[in-house]
């Protein structure tokens, strides 16, 4: 056991986590939105459309994350139609095309929680709210997403757990965050236990904190419905 | 198309062989992840807090961690552990392992830590009642487990074992970083000859989708025929 290496690396790899953290969290964020939106077009009555958000959804969970990164950081570079457009400001990034990559990954994750949620909630809620007149727009703000936001904070706690591990796969399109830098330490060193050790407790220490704030949140949002 | 050729000209027969390699790394990692699991299992639901301590750190370090990390601790560390055991009997000569075993180990390794979980669960589902009954009809121990917890447990565990095949079969896209020639690293060498990675990514995409999708219908099969009289 090399404990000097150990305390060498440790602040290398604290200051890759801050990419990883940077990656998690843009990409969690833009990927509520693709969430909730393709949520939203799942429970259209539109065959057409819910077919689609339903192939979004599809393809995006049945397929590897790193074949996803893979077709936007080496794929897309490859037509000559984008490079002229102001897109390949952002897609020849490789910072970007992971972040692409990451928020339609969940993206397509996190709609299928929200429809869940969604569709879980009581009838007769919606049904009071509309026959005491409350606007469709307000019944949706205030009764349907609050309801929905309980029910869906256990999975979604999860789902920002499988993210963090995911922008792991950062690395393989060149981004030194923590895995990358843990893997740079490894090849360079050989040795792999105590890297690990490093890197994986700080991958520990993260899944920690989400797993207990989102706990309390639970606590918090635990009304009874 | 005809980059998808079999023979020299195309890279379809090497593509199906690439395939073939993702699902017996696939079926290894899970049966390896069995292995595991029946070893942790009980660990998880033991009464003796010392070994319950040791089954819960293998699973929440294993799902806490990312699997790339588990997969580097195994390429660049495997060789060396083996060395090393193999030093204590007098052995000194370098000793590299096999990519396959590698990755489907360190696959195993984490499919295993998601089944213990569901084994747990749904050894935890079955009613108490089913347990003591059988104890109290003084079954000997292979009945009591292989005629009657074991198929109730199934039932309880095959929907949520098919969540962990799709998981275990789109992580082995991972050990591509290890050399192992499957559909990953095989798209990433055709990419690289024939400069069109959008193709050979968007294939493998494609050739992962029908992978799911054709387990996913097999073990809705499975699952139906397990649920019957339910």
């Amino acid at each position: 056991m090399d404990i000097e290496l150990m305390i060498n690396s440790f602040p290398k790899l604290l200051n890759a986590t801050l990419i990883t953290l940077k990656l998690l969290s843009v990409s969690l964020i833009l990927g509520l939105f693709i969430g909730l939106g393709f949520a939203i077009l799942r429970m259209n009555n539109n065959k057409l459309i819910n077919k689609f958000a339903y192939g979004y959804s599809h393809i995006f969970r049945g397929t590897p994350l790193l074949v996803q990164i893979f077709i936007i950081y080496f794929g897309l570079g490859q037509i000559e139609y984008l490079r002229t457009t102001f897109l390949w400001v952002v897609l020849k990034e490789p910072y970007w095309c992971a972040i692409i990559a990451f928020s339609l990954n969940t993206g397509a994750y996190t709609s299928e929680i929200l429809r869940s949620a969604f569709q879980t909630i009581k009838p007769g809620y919606l049904e009071a709210g509309r026959s005491l007149g409350i606007p469709s727009k307000i019944i949706f703000t205030k009764i349907q997403i609050p309801i929905a936001i309980k029910q869906s904070l256990p999975a979604y706690g999860n789902e920002i757990i499988l993210m963090l591990k995911g922008t792991s796969l950062a690395s393989t399109v060149t981004l030194m965050d923590l895995t990358g830098v843990a893997k740079y330490i490894i090849s360079t060193t050989f040795k792999p236990v105590e890297v690990f050790i490093v890197a994986g407790g700080i991958y520990l220490f993260m899944t920690f904190i989400i797993h207990n704030v989102i706990k309390y949140l639970e606590k918090k949002y635990g009304f009874q419905t | 198309m005809e980059l998808l050729y079999f023979g020299d000209k195309g890279w379809g027969d090497e593509l199906f062989f690439a395939t073939l390699m993702t699902i017996a790394v696939s079926i290894t990692a899970m049966i390896i992840g069995f292995i595991f699991a029946a070893l942790f299992t009980p660990l998880k639901l033991s009464n003796n807090k010392f070994l319950n301590s040791i089954g819960n750190a293998y699973t929440t370090v294993i799902r806490g961690v990312p699997e790339l990390l588990v997969i580097y601790l195994f390429f660049f560390g495997g060789s060396g552990a083996i060395m090393f055991v193999a030093s204590i009997f007098g052995y000194n000569d370098y000793i590299e392992i096999n990519a396959f075993l590698t990755g489907s180990f360190s696959i195993g390794i984490i499919s295993g830590a998601y089944s213990t979980e569901v084994f747990r669960g749904a050894l935890q589902s079955i009613d108490k009642g089913q347990f003591e009954a059988a104890k109290v009809l003084g079954f000997n121990k292979y009945i009591y487990f292989f005629k009657i917890i074991l198929p109730q447990m199934l039932r309880l565990a095959i929907p949520n074992l098919s969540n962990v095949w799709q998981i275990t079969l789109k992580d082995t896209s991972l050990i591509s970083v290890t050399g192992l020639v499957e559909i990953m690293r095989q798209s990433y060498i055709a990419a690289g000859s024939t400069r069109d990675p959008l193709f050979f990514y968007s294939f493998a995409a494609v050739l992962y989708l029908m992978l799911t999708f054709l387990s996913m219908q097999l073990l809705n099969r499975l699952e139906t025929k397990y649920s019957k009289g339910y």
